[in-house]
Formats: C-alpha cells, sequence, structure tokens
C-alpha cells in the first residue's frame, strides 16, 4: 500500500492504494465517485474519461498513483452550487443521451474539447474528437448537437 | 491485474539504475497500451518504472534542421504545436491521427515506437523520415532501429531520451484505419528529401514497419503516378486477417502511396 494524496474535484483526499489500483477503481470504490463508468475494460469506450490537471484521460488506464498531487475532476465536481455546468445543462436540453451510461465521459470529453479549442470547435472537429467514446443508443446526433450548444454558452 | 511496486524516478540516472535492478522491471512511459495488456494478464511486470517525471525525457524542441520530440511528448502535443505543423505538417497529422483524443494525451512517441506495434503509426514517421533514436547511450539510425513486430535494437535496460526528425521537403502520412481499433490496416508515410525519396509502410507488412524501396527508386526517378503504374509490394510479405486479407492490404499500400503523392502534389 501506498499513500496516495491529490486534489479531487476541489478537496484534498488521502488514502491507502495498492499500487496496482486504477484511477477509475480509486474513484469508485475508495471515493465513492460513482458517476465515473466502466463500460469495456480495453480503454475504447470512454465512458471512464475524467480530467486530469485539465486534460481529458481514460481513467480505466491511468494508475491511481500517477494521480499524486495532481487535480483530478469527475462528472460530479462539475456542478458548482447546484447549478449544473453548461455542457451538462446542454446535454440536459439538447436530450443527448438515452440511457445515460456514457454521458460523464462524454461530457468530460466535450469540456476538454472546448477548452482546446475554445469558439472554433465545430461539428467535425466535435466527431472527430468524439471518437474515444462510445454511445450504443443515440446514434450521437444529439451528442453532437449539445457539444455545440455547449460549447458556444461555455465560451459566451 | 498483478501486483507490482509503482516507482517514480526523479530523473534520467535514477530510472536506469532501477531499470538494471531486476529482469521483471518495465519503464511505463504513457501506458496506453502497456496498461490495458497488464489488465488482460498478458504482461505481468514486478515493478514499473514511470518515466513521467523525467525532464531529460520531456517536451519537443524544432530546429532549422531537426524536429526533436522528447520521448515522452504526447501525441496530442506534437499534433498540436504550431512550430512542428509548420516545419513538418506530415508529422503533425500523423500524430493526431493516433488513437482516439484520450489516447493522444497519454500516448507518447517513446512508448510507442519502443513498442513496435506493427500497426503503430510513428514508426512509419521514423523510417519515412529517416529519423535518428536517441537513447541513454547512443544514437540509432531508424534504419536500424526496427528489426520486427514488437521488437526494436533497444537492449535491455536502455531508454529512449528523443526522436530526431531531419526537415524534409515534402512528406504525407495517408492512413487506412480499422474502424473499430483505429489502428492502421495499412499506412503510408511518403516522404521527399533532397536526396531521395522514402517509403515506409506500417499496418500491412508480417515483419512490422518497412520501407518500399522498388516505389522509392522509381518515385525518385519521376515524382508522379505514372511512376507507380506496374509497381506492387509482394503479397507474400502483407499480414493477413480477420480485419483484411493479405492482398487487399498490398492493393491498400499502393492506393495510399499513391494518395500520398496527390496530397503532396497538392501542397504544391
Amino acid at each position: 500500500m501506498t499513500r496516495l494524496t491529490l486534489e479531487l474535484n476541489g478537496r484534498t483526499v488521502s488514502d491507502d492504494v495498492e499500487d496496482r489500483t486504477l484511477l477509475v477503481d480509486f474513484l469508485r470504490a475508495r471515493q465513492g465517485q460513482t458517476g465515473t463508468h466502466v463500460g469495456c475494460d480495453t480503454s475504447q469506450c470512454g465512458a471512464c474519461v475524467v480530467h486530469v490537471d485539465g486534460i481529458s484521460v481514460k481513467s480505466c488506464n491511468m494508475l491511481a498513483l500517477q494521480c499524486a498531487g495532481r487535480k483530478v475532476t469527475t462528472v460530479e465536481g462539475l456542478a458548482q452550487d447546484g447549478a449544473l455546468h453548461p455542457m451538462q445543462q446542454a446535454f440536459h436540453e439538447n436530450h443527448g443521451l438515452q440511457c445515460g451510461f456514457c454521458t460523464p465521459g462524454m461530457i468530460m470529453s466535450a469540456i476538454d474539447m472546448v477548452e482546446r479549442h475554445g469558439a472554433a470547435l465545430d461539428e467535425a472537429t466535435v466527431r472527430h474528437e468524439l471518437e474515444g467514446n462510445i454511445c450504443r443508443c443515440t446514434g450521437y446526433e444529439n451528442i453532437v448537437k449539445a457539444i455545440l450548444v455547449g460549447a458556444k454558452v461555455m465560451t459566451a | 491485474m498483478n501486483g507490482f511496486a509503482y516507482l517514480t524516478p526523479g530523473d534520467l540516472a535514477e530510472a536506469l539504475a532501477l531499470l538494471r535492478q531486476g529482469d521483471e522491471a518495465s519503464p511505463l512511459a504513457g501506458g496506453q497500451t502497456l496498461v490495458p495488456t497488464m489488465k488482460q494478464g498478458l504482461a505481468a511486470p514486478e515493478t514499473l518504472i514511470d518515466l513521467g517525471g523525467l525532464a531529460e525525457l520531456a517536451g519537443l524542441r524544432v530546429t532549422p534542421t531537426h524536429v526533436e520530440v522528447g520521448a515522452m511528448c504526447p501525441h496530442a502535443v506534437v499534433a498540436a504545436d504550431p512550430e512542428v505543423r509548420a516545419a513538418c505538417p506530415a508529422l503533425a497529422d500523423l500524430a493526431g491521427m493516433i488513437g482516439d483524443a484520450q489516447v493522444r494525451n497519454r500516448g507518447t512517441i517513446g512508448g510507442s515506437i519502443a513498442n513496435n506495434d506493427p500497426a503503430a503509426d510513428y514508426p512509419a514517421a521514423c523510417l519515412g523520415l529517416n529519423a535518428v533514436i536517441r537513447t541513454d547511450r547512443r544514437d540509432i539510425d531508424a534504419d536500424d532501429f526496427f528489426l520486427s513486430m514488437f521488437d526494436t535494437a533497444l537492449e535491455p535496460g536502455e531508454l529512449i531520451v528523443s526522436v530526431a526528425f531531419p526537415r524534409c521537403r515534402e512528406a504525407a502520412y495517408l492512413k487506412f484505419r480499422n474502424p473499430a481499433s483505429r489502428f492502421a490496416l495499412a499506412g503510408v508515410f511518403l516522404a521527399r528529401h533532397e536526396d531521395g525519396v522514402r517509403i515506409a509502410v506500417t499496418g500491412a507488412g508480417t515483419d512490422g514497419v518497412f520501407r518500399w524501396s522498388e516505389a522509392e527508386a522509381a518515385l525518385g526517378r519521376e515524382f508522379t503516378a505514372t511512376a507507380l503504374a506496374g509497381l506492387a509490394v509482394p503479397v507474400e510479405d502483407m499480414l493477413g486477417d480477420l480485419h483484411a486479407a493479405a492482398d487487399y492490404r498490398a492493393h491498400l499500400v499502393k492506393v495510399l502511396t499513391a494518395r500520398a503523392l496527390a496530397a503532396i502534389s497538392q501542397r504544391a
């Protein structure tokens, strides 16, 4: 076991973890943050996407200990004072989900996209950058729509 | 996943010393192949030595003659760097086609070429651009680095520090992707250098990345699509699997070479 300290959704957390503990397992099993999902276990589906120091990563192929001293943000950390993040609101308003399983990863990837591309984010870029997030319900149309709306609000 | 000890050396010397201590130690670069492989039980190192804290392996620099990419530089950084795009757009394009956005945020050039997956993208850039792979102990020409699939000239305990790509006149990378894995079913890196043409093919060959010398010679004489007519890569040297048969991959190599040529001609 190794002592791990990091910032999770704005608060400092410390815990003893096994060296082999994956970030996603640390988040779900040790921190009770179950908004981050495991959809495939082969690093392809993107349901487990979180931000580490503001950059989107798949938390199923990163070790918890690789985040020592870093800032981790999950979908639980987006809403502020009870108000949804503009990207969450855009998914809600545009029905960017059906079963919702992939949604946390979609939203975390979407926010990273907007932060890198800003107001220049267009539909083709959104579709290209969603390659690492698999949805088996929607056919992506409303997800793409929601991201473009969320991007507008975020960059306004 | 089997248990292991996770170590975080602070510099290159410390990392090399840790690697020398045990046969069952493995360096960890971006972890986009190694960690999934360990999760499947296909690799079980006793010690993981994270290279993330090694300043010697970080960053990239663009000089009048080269683009030098640190071994731990993530694909996303190479893809988005304006200086890399200006110096060698094909290299930035290639980095932006690897995996998906999250894989590009973590995956590194050092990890990619040390692994030498037969369908990986970076080996094609190294071979096509005649790169030099700089390690903790020597410089290795790309022509001598990639031995066969998942096999390189790296010695046990040897670490890649950076990859130096010479600037070329023009280049293009064309990739026909497996839509599920996003790996190349075939990928062609075509580069026009002052002293000739180099064509590196990934994803298709039974021995991993290779140079298509016949087409290099033909395009060296005449840089047009007609020079490629009548040429073909040997089908017996191509991979055949459930994703694509060998003759289809041979066909793709030729088509992609022609498209790379067209892309360069259009840009000029």
